[in-house]
């Protein structure tokens, strides 16, 4: 023991510096802990690529479109996958930690708040980056998708970075439900607007009134933009971008009240 | 107090209300270098409120919280702090040496992590998943996260909810061995003995407010007086108008007298009720002083004993 570290109570200084550590520590190990999760690590990444082998690859193959089923699929599961994961990742992970205390011996030590929510990004980032390579890999293997590389890059980018407004409203759920209720009602939200908003079965092969209200569902313009880089989709990039813009928006409200409404809570 | 003037953390005139709730009102507080202070008070008194002003983790609504001369939101004084707060759980995913290599990174001059696990207990633990543990292990972990920064200052909240007595005391050890290298602690706790056996302060909160402070003896005599207990047939009812009498409880025929002269009271009690047995006389337990600075009533008050067991 160095009893030379022991205390030294001259008046601190305010630091400026950023230091780097904390945040890539937390990185890691927020990756490790979900890792080694297997309601979260297998789940989110079988569930789209089950999805995707059944409904795109193997009924795909079976009707007149063939490839094409494949590839408009592999657009709008990847928008699928990647929402789970940034759902799951923040409404769950963060309604827990919160809701069991966890969050609260975080804030009380010195880490830098950002630090929890960049590594959460980082770690819906990482899978959502498995989950695209891994449904790219079974399309263009077992689907015969053709992708250029600037499509498959473009694919890629659009769904990984797209994902981060689901990590928005994710952390804004997370903030409005208990630890226990989290799985259950991120999946009640997930799983209808993830259909409504044509990830499942093609926008235009759906009811009339479903095809109106989907515009208003923030999957939809994910998926959206990600059926445009294939060619496929309708609608302009900056209005699919706008959408999605404006629904981070709302997450961000929606998750600064929910954390002020916390902060009102604990007293004692 | 006269033992040290170098205060490390204070709240000024503090008060911080949530919605209509006031936890604290104008609150003042002073934490001596080097000493252990025990927070003392019931659920909702505003013991947590006090530690997570400290820990700027809330700005208060008016006064002023100083730790180490500046404000505790501040990054560079919070680097100087560890805690040790209540949780339901911790992620299980993680294994004991990962969560303390992360809590080190947060801190610019931490302890290698070789000597926060030797600090804490956990050698034969330290490749574990913090989900195979043990509960007292668990808790070990939490100590373990709050010094592994090598903070000068150490706020323990409950830090021995759901330890066996063993456990207990092996903390209460680790606590000692860190006062010994000069760190200052703030302790906050519903186990009355072991503020006594830890505490050099003790500060009782109620209702937002302090009620009263000083050290452990000095807490147990502003409220004087000495307890008798004895097995009698006077009911507690004829027994609080003795003279002397302060307060008096009743549980199954036993009585708890507290009495500022007891050996009067003994006396009389033993003229009134021959058959009189199990007679002890003892000083004030903390317990006992807690109880009665908290209680709002009157003395002499009848009290039975299941209000509080």
């Amino acid at each position: 023991m160095s009893s030379s570290a022991f205390p030294s109570s001259q008046l601190v200084a305010p630091r400026s510096s950023i230091r780097v550590s904390p945040y890539l520590n937390e990185a890691w190990f927020d990756l490790l802990k979900m890792l080694r999760l297997p309601m979260y690590s297998v789940a989110s990444i079988a569930f789209p690529v089950m999805f995707y082998v059944l409904f795109g690859v193997v009924f795909g193959k079976q009707g007149s479109g063939g490839t094409d089923v494949a590839r408009y699929l592999l657009a709008t599961y990847g928008a699928f996958g990647v929402i789970g994961a940034s759902l799951f990742g923040f409404g769950v992970g963060v309604a827990v930690e919160r809701g069991q205390a966890w969050l609260q011996v975080k804030r009380a030590s010195p880490m830098p708040p950002a630090a929890y929510l960049v590594a959460k990004l980082f770690t819906c980032m990482a899978f959502g980056t498995v989950i695209v390579l891994v449904l790219m890999m079974v399309g263009v293997t077992a689907g015969g998708v053709h992708l250029s590389m600037l499509q498959g890059a473009a694919l890629f980018l659009v769904l990984v970075f797209g994902s981060i407004p689901f990590c928005v409203l994710g952390l804004a759920i997370a903030y409005f439900v208990g630890p226990n209720s989290a799985p259950a009602i991120v999946n009640l939200l997930y799983l209808p607007l993830s259909f409504c908003s044509g990830l499942w079965i093609p926008v235009n092969m759906m009811p009339h009134f479903l095809q109106r209200i989907a515009p208003a569902l923030p999957p939809y313009h994910l998926g959206q933009l990600a059926l445009l880089v294939l060619g496929y989709g309708r609608g302009t990039i900056v209005n699919h971008v706008l959408g999605l813009l404006s629904w981070a928006a709302i997450g961000i409200g929606l998750a600064w009240l929910g954390f002020r409404r916390d902060e009102q809570k604990t007293y004692g | 107090m006269s033992e040290s003037n170098n205060v490390v953390a204070s709240l000024e005139r503090v008060t911080k209300k949530f919605g209509n709730v006031t936890a604290l009102n104008d609150v003042g507080l002073a934490i001596p270098q080097g000493r252990v202070v025990g927070l003392l008070g019931p659920n909702g008194a505003g013991k947590t409120t006090a530690v997570r002003l400290m820990l700027g983790m809330m700005r208060p609504n008016c006064g002023r919280v100083t730790v180490f001369g500046g404000d505790p939101t501040n990054a560079g004084v919070r680097v100087r702090i560890g805690a040790m707060l209540q949780v339901a759980k911790v992620p299980e995913t993680l294994r004991v040496r990962e969560h303390i290599q992360l809590f080190s990174s947060y801190y610019p001059q931490p302890l290698t992590c070789a000597e926060t696990i030797a600090l804490a207990g956990l050698e034969s633990v330290a490749g574990r998943l913090f989900g195979e543990l043990s509960g007292g292990q668990k808790q070990r972990v939490l100590f373990a996260l709050a010094i592994c920064g090598n903070p000068d200052l150490l706020v323990l909240d409950e830090p021995t909810v759901g330890l066996d007595v063993e456990g207990r005391h092996a903390l209460w050890d680790r606590v000692r061995d860190l006062v010994s290298r000069g760190k200052t602690i703030i302790l906050t706790t519903h186990y009355l003995e072991e503020a006594d056996a830890l505490s050099d302060r003790i500060v009782v909160i109620n209702n937002g407010s302090v009620i009263a402070q000083g050290t452990p003896g000095e807490i147990k005599s502003s409220i004087g007086g000495k307890i008798i207990r004895c097995a009698s047939a006077l009911t507690a009812e004829d027994v609080k108008l003795f003279p002397g009498v302060l307060q008096v409880r009743e549980n199954r025929g036993v009585l708890n007298i507290r009495a500022s002269n007891p050996d009067d009271v003994v006396r009389t009690l033993l003229s009134r009720d021959p058959g009189l047995c199990g007679l002890e006389v003892t000083s004030t337990s903390l317990d006992e002083a807690f109880l009665a600075l908290t209680r709002p009533q009157a003395n002499p008050v009848v009290i039975k004993e299941e209000v509080y067991q």
